[in-house]
């Protein structure tokens, strides 16, 4: 049960990055491709965090954690940048 | 028990990921796109962290994945509030269907509305 619940999430979460990477690389404006990135940065930590308790691999909760951390500050550095008037 | 309520939590989180990711590709505007990838994301990831935390089962792996789920959502709505505004106060077109933007009417009827950085 646990073992289908694991394959399932994981390609699903695969599938969700792919549909975020369109809208990255479509993105008409640069405030759509940081909303993609930042969700890219979200299903990257449930990932990680589906790996490790299937793996029983205790040491990928600190790789989400740094993940998580590194996708907020891109996220407000990014924002300053749009601020200053330099939208695309 | 707890594999059955794990693998649950896994499924439902998985499709709250997926429509997350789909509202951002689907969505008409900016800030609609944030909006949905912001909800729907952090509820797919708390089941996540949920069902992970009941497979572990030790001390040392739950405080972390409570840490985790503490950090994504303290910061979740700040950065999404801020990329909003940023991209208000950029002149990011707003969609063609918009019936409201409170910003805009405000400076029309007096208020002055700051959009100077």
């Amino acid at each position: 049960m646990v073992a289908f619940a694991e394959q399932f999430a994981l390609v699903t979460l695969g599938l969700a990055i792919l549909v975020a990477v369109v809208r990255l690389v479509k993105g008409p404006t640069l405030p759509d491709r940081v909303v993609a990135m930042d969700l890219m940065g979200a299903l990257v930590v449930g990932f990680i965090v589906v790996l490790a308790a299937a793996t029983r691999v205790r040491a990928a909760l600190d790789a989400a954690i740094v993940i998580a951390l590194i996708a907020f500050v891109a996220t407000v550095a990014y924002a300053t940048y749009i601020q200053r008037g330099h939208p695309e | 028990m707890t594999d059955v309520i794990t693998a649950l939590l896994w499924i439902v989180g998985s499709a709250f990921a997926f429509l997350a990711a789909l509202g951002v590709l689907r969505m008409p505007d900016v800030f609609t796109r944030m909006q949905a990838s912001t909800k729907a994301s952090t509820l797919g990831l708390g089941c996540f962290l949920i069902g992970a935390a009941l497979q572990f089962g030790d001390f040392v792996s739950i405080i972390r994945l409570v840490s985790i789920g503490a950090f994504i959502f303290l910061t979740t709505p700040v950065s999404a509030h801020v990329i909003a505004r940023a991209s208000y106060k950029a002149d990011v077109p707003l969609w063609d269907g918009t019936v409201l933007d409170e910003r805009r009417n405000a400076g029309a009827t007096g208020a002055p509305a700051d959009r100077s950085r």
